[in-house]
């Protein structure tokens, strides 16, 4: 069935849109939340579990506390306030991939609560507020084998991984973000981005979308523009990618105004995301009767983190990326264009360290958006995925600067590196690009270029220098490119004048 | 005296003098089981040929002088709800008919480590609910004192284990009472430790924040020596306690000399009169005098929330075994009921879980959930949470003026097997006198304190003290026990029929799901 949408800029002149995000961070500890299973992605299935994450009959979980760490440092870093007590506790219902048919999650006592976080969006600063960050547990993983989707519909049997069962995760709520207006997909699409680079600086998960340690649950509602009252909501689930963020968020949008647009009412559900078609279908209907019969966790003990190791853990925040990013683009002088490519592609860490390693800002944003960024797109991998370390690229830059390569030579020596043919000094010296500098040998070409372009040279005699530029190249040209422009053209004209 | 009326003590001691082997002592236990267990039907799973196993070890450790510990040789039977690696675990339930744990308890694993042959799983209340272990799927246990009776529960196949010789010791877990109600109406020792001052890992809950694993023995010295060898802090779980046992055995042994002045005791005003049965209340009356002529102060005491504690155990503990007892699914172990056609996972689980919990189950169940559900949760679970806060003050009320507080361990002796089945609320009324302990977490003991008058059936006498300070529950016990036995001449289990004439086997009696 495909649904009847409303073309998205019609949606705005009727309607406002509210959202929620809900993002679930996998944690990047050793072990999982309550046992000490490894939590490493990709292990062989039901090989990294234990009677506590299998919810054998008798075992029972301890808090990991390095997952305690992680959950303040995230709440920190999302100005959130941090509970001096809180407890863990049972949400409880009925799913064949949930060992014990209750998650152990947080409630109405989550650690950090109260926060907020300043989206940049298109050099606008928009204020996302954080209702709560909370601990609970991964589920297992099903697998549904013989159907045609791979969903459990038509499915012949299931298999479950319990792997991922008890893995630490972090959910991160926020309170209705209204007045986006128009700029609702991006501001969703930048919340995420800027969660996720947030949780990169701190070290705290593996942030990879595509393996699902960042997973996404988008609310959306409508309501008409003007009203106070917010719309009846659905949640669209594990929305997996920056990009499917803002068109879900598109698309629920859509949706919903043709719905209300034809007289009918949302119904309150769960609806799957396609990343393939770009659509969402009805999931599981999700009412207000559904009742997780939540109560406090009677086998752990409550969680109260003193005030000095709060403290202690605010020290080793990482600086705010938004204050980051003003900060460096302030020191290398970029201009906001400048900037915003090198966020878009990732390459901030990347051209922060090349200058470290003694590259000019922008030499250094020359090769990481220029030339690598071009073969990243050819290899469709991310420019920081190419092998290239900043190091190096420093170190072609280096030869460039102290005139013993060109850039042009400079992109055979990254031909070089991506061959594995050593560094940069020992490329330049394998493959025989070095500048030639034997004046003798550039001489001879030099009055080769001459005495085959007369005409060009009486140009030149006559006073118009502009005309140098041909018999650069062709100098160049017979040097293989391994010459020196600058000495060339003042050869040329001390030849000439 | 034969090896198996021996106390655990006396059996260490014979060991050490070199008087019998533990291979002996086990196979003794064994012939035993195998002579009365049909009558009694104590346990659900004999390991002899582990337990001799062990114990064999254990007679080639005395050889080689690297002993355990000071029971190491002496062997235990073990309640069914805690996990045994490679033996049944059923928790007295077909839904776990045939799970062999991968793992091992806590208790079980310091068992182990401390030499002990374990002799094999104990009969219990399915999931441990009940106080008559009529509510077990595979049969009720039969009280030793008299076959047509109950031996309590949830652990009457501990407790009557014990009592008809066929182990010095066992493990029982104790939620309401399920380890001193037995006790008492079979005339043998058991304690509730302090919450969490022995693991829960490994036990199959029931309701997590009342639970408590404890000793179930035929005296007091020998409770206490069980209790050390299996207290102390576990970091599996996180509810246990993290700090040194007081020392119970000391504590055992000083009650023994009867000399208990400067100690003072408490009698629980709430806890006695209508209802309580003459013979009971008789016992308990003397007990009390045998403990002032020993020298303690007593005094009454009053502690008025007590008239709401079973109320809101009754919600407390459904709440908390409803979402325990969830993971029963047939997903991964355990019985798995497979309706015809092409049923989902779902289906699977409910006719599972259907066929494989018992009635008592199902209503604990269905009652916790109520409890829990949104809008009723202030008004059930809520409230119950503020009673038990209040029942915890009473204790610290009354203990800010006494060291212990005593009270009959239950109301009235063993009833006859059937006698409560249909009116659940009679049946509760059983732990009306040790659920409060549960509740505020606090140690009690139940020592038996001789036969009532009407029936010739065996009381208990309960002595509770502050959390952490089970030492006084000995001091105490082992005062009285010492009192009572120079009284009767020898231990009240003297006075028990013989039941090694019984030859034919029981027929089961009572009906269970």
């Amino acid at each position: 069935m495909t649904d009847t949408l409303v073309a998205f800029d019609d949606v705005l002149a009727t309607y406002d849109p509210a959202m929620g995000l809900e993002v679930h961070v996998e944690l990047n500890t050793a072990s999982k939340m309550f046992c000490g299973c490894p939590t490493e992605f990709g292990a062989e299935p039901n090989t990294q579990v234990c009677p506590t994450c299998l919810g054998l009959p008798g075992a029972m979980p301890v808090v990991n506390a390095k997952a305690v760490e992680s959950a303040i440092r995230i709440g920190l870093a999302l100005n959130c306030e941090i509970a001096e007590w809180c407890r863990f506790a049972r949400k409880n219902y009925f799913y064949p991939d949930m060992p014990k048919n209750f998650q152990t999650s947080q409630y109405d006592e989550p650690i950090c609560f109260n926060g907020y976080m300043d989206v940049d969006v298109d050099g606008e600063v928009f204020r996302v507020e954080i209702e709560r960050a909370h601990m609970e547990e991964d589920t297992g993983k099903s697998t549904h084998v013989g159907g045609a989707t791979g969903r459990i519909q038509g499915a012949d049997h299931s298999l479950v991984d319990y792997n991922r069962a008890g893995i630490p995760l972090i959910e991160i709520v926020t309170k209705p973000i209204l007045g986006a207006g128009a700029k609702a997909p991006d501001v969703a699409r930048a919340y995420v981005a800027q969660l996720r680079d947030l949780i990169v600086a701190l070290d705290v998960s593996d942030a990879r979308m595509d393996q699902g340690s960042i997973r996404a649950d988008v609310n959306l509602s409508l309501s008409p523009k003007g009203s106070d009252q917010l719309g009846t909501r659905t949640e669209t689930k594990n929305v997996n990618s920056l990009r499917s963020v803002e068109r879900a968020v598109r698309y629920e949008m859509s949706r919903h105004a043709a719905v209300l647009d034809g007289g009918g009412s949302i119904l309150q559900e769960t609806r799957h995301w396609h990343e393939d078609t770009g659509i969402t279908t009805s999931g599981r209907e999700k009412s207000d009767a559904e009742d997780y019969r939540y109560f406090p966790e009677p086998d752990l003990v409550p969680v109260a983190p003193s005030r000095d190791w709060v403290e202690q853990l605010r020290g080793t925040l990482p600086e705010n990326p938004t204050a980051r990013r003003n900060r460096l683009q302030e020191s290398w002088g970029f201009s906001d264009l400048e900037m915003r490519d090198t966020v878009g592609a990732g390459a901030l860490d990347a051209i922060e360290e090349t200058i470290a390693a003694g590259s000019t800002p922008q030499a250094a944003r020359k090769w990481w958006l220029g030339e690598l960024a071009r073969r990243a797109n050819e290899d469709g991998v991310e420019v920081t995925e190419l092998g290239i370390t900043p190091v190096q690229v420093a170190a072609v830059q280096a030869l460039v600067d102290g005139g013993s390569i060109n850039d042009k030579l400079a992109r055979q020596v990254f031909d070089g590196l991506f061959a594995g043919e050593g560094t940069p000094e020992e490329i330049v010296a394998a493959r025989g690009l070095a500048i030639v500098s034997d004046e003798g040998a550039l001489s001879e070409a030099v009055d080769a270029a001459i005495a085959a372009n007369p005409d060009v040279a009486e140009k030149i005699r006559d006073g118009k220098l502009a005309a140098a530029g041909a018999l650069i190249g062709e100098v160049m040209k017979a040097m293989r490119g391994q010459a020196d422009a600058g000495r060339v053209r003042e050869l040329i004209l001390e030849k000439l004048s | 005296m034969s090896l198996i009326k021996k106390t655990a003590a006396e059996l260490a001691e014979a060991l050490a003098a070199g008087e019998t082997t533990s291979v002996e002592i086990t196979q003794a236990y064994l012939d035993r089981i195998a002579e009365v267990d049909g009558a009694v039907h104590a346990f659900l799973h004999v390991d002899g040929e582990g337990a001799l196993a062990q114990a064999a070890a254990s007679d080639a450790r005395r050889a080689a002088g690297t002993l355990k510990s000071a029971l190491d040789g002496v062997p235990i039977a073990v309640k069914d709800v805690l996990a045994t690696q490679g033996l049944p675990t059923t928790c007295g339930s077909k839904i776990l008919e045939g799970w062999i744990p991968p793992y091992d308890a806590t208790v079980v694993a310091r068992l182990k480590a401390a030499g002990l042959p374990i002799l094999g799983k104990t009969n219990m209340d399915e999931f441990a609910m009940g106080s008559s272990t009529e509510h077990s799927a595979y049969g009720p246990t039969h009280n030793p004192w008299d076959l047509d009776r109950i031996p309590g529960g949830s652990g009457g196949g501990s407790a009557a284990a014990v009592a008809s010789f066929e182990a010095p010791l066992a493990l029982g877990t104790d939620t309401g009472g399920s380890i001193r109600q037995p006790g008492a109406v079979t005339g043998t020792v058991g304690v509730k430790p302090t919450y969490g001052g022995v693991s829960r890992y490994g036990l199959v809950a029931l309701a997590n924040s009342l639970d408590q694993v404890g000793p179930v023995t035929r005296t007091v010295l020998d409770s206490a020596l069980l209790h050390e060898l299996i207290g102390g802090h576990d970091p599996r779980d996180s509810t246990s306690i993290d700090q040194p046992l007081p020392d119970l055995v000391a504590a055992a042994r000083q009650g023994a000399t009867g000399d208990l002045s400067g100690v003072r005791i408490g009698v629980i005003t709430e806890l006695a009169g209508d209802g309580w049965q003459p013979g009971v209340m008789a016992r308990f009356t003397e007990s009390v005098e045998l403990l002032v002529k020993a020298g303690a102060e007593v005094v009454e005491v009053s502690c008025p929330n007590f008239v709401h504690a079973m109320a809101a155990y009754y919600l407390i503990l459904p709440a908390e075994a409803s979402s325990n007892l969830a993971k029963f699914d047939a997903m991964r172990y355990g019985l798995r009921v497979v309706p015809d056609g092409d049923p989902s996972a779902e289906e699977v689980m409910r006719a599972t879980r259907d066929a494989g919990f018992g009635d008592e189950v199902k209503r604990r169940i269905i009652l916790g959930t109520y409890a829990l559900s949104s809008g009723y949760y202030d008004a059930y679970y809520g409230q119950a949470q503020k009673m038990r806060t209040l029942i915890s003050r009473d204790f610290e009320a009354a203990f800010a003026s006494v060291d212990v507080l005593v009270s009959p361990t239950a109301p009235t002796t063993a009833f006859k097997l059937g006698e409560k089945l249909d009116d659940p609320i009679a049946m509760y009324l059983n732990d009306l006198a040790t659920i409060p302990a549960n509740l505020a977490g606090v140690p009690g003991i139940s020592v038996p304190s001789g036969l009532a008058d009407e029936d010739g059936l065996p009381a208990g006498f309960q002595i509770l003290a502050p959390a952490l300070a089970d030492d006084r529950c000995y001091r105490v016990g082992a005062a009285l026990e010492a009192a009572l036995a120079s009284q009767w001449g020898g231990p009240l289990l003297d006075k028990a029929p013989e039941l090694g004439s019984l030859v034919e086997p029981v027929e089961t009696l009572g009906g269970t799901a």
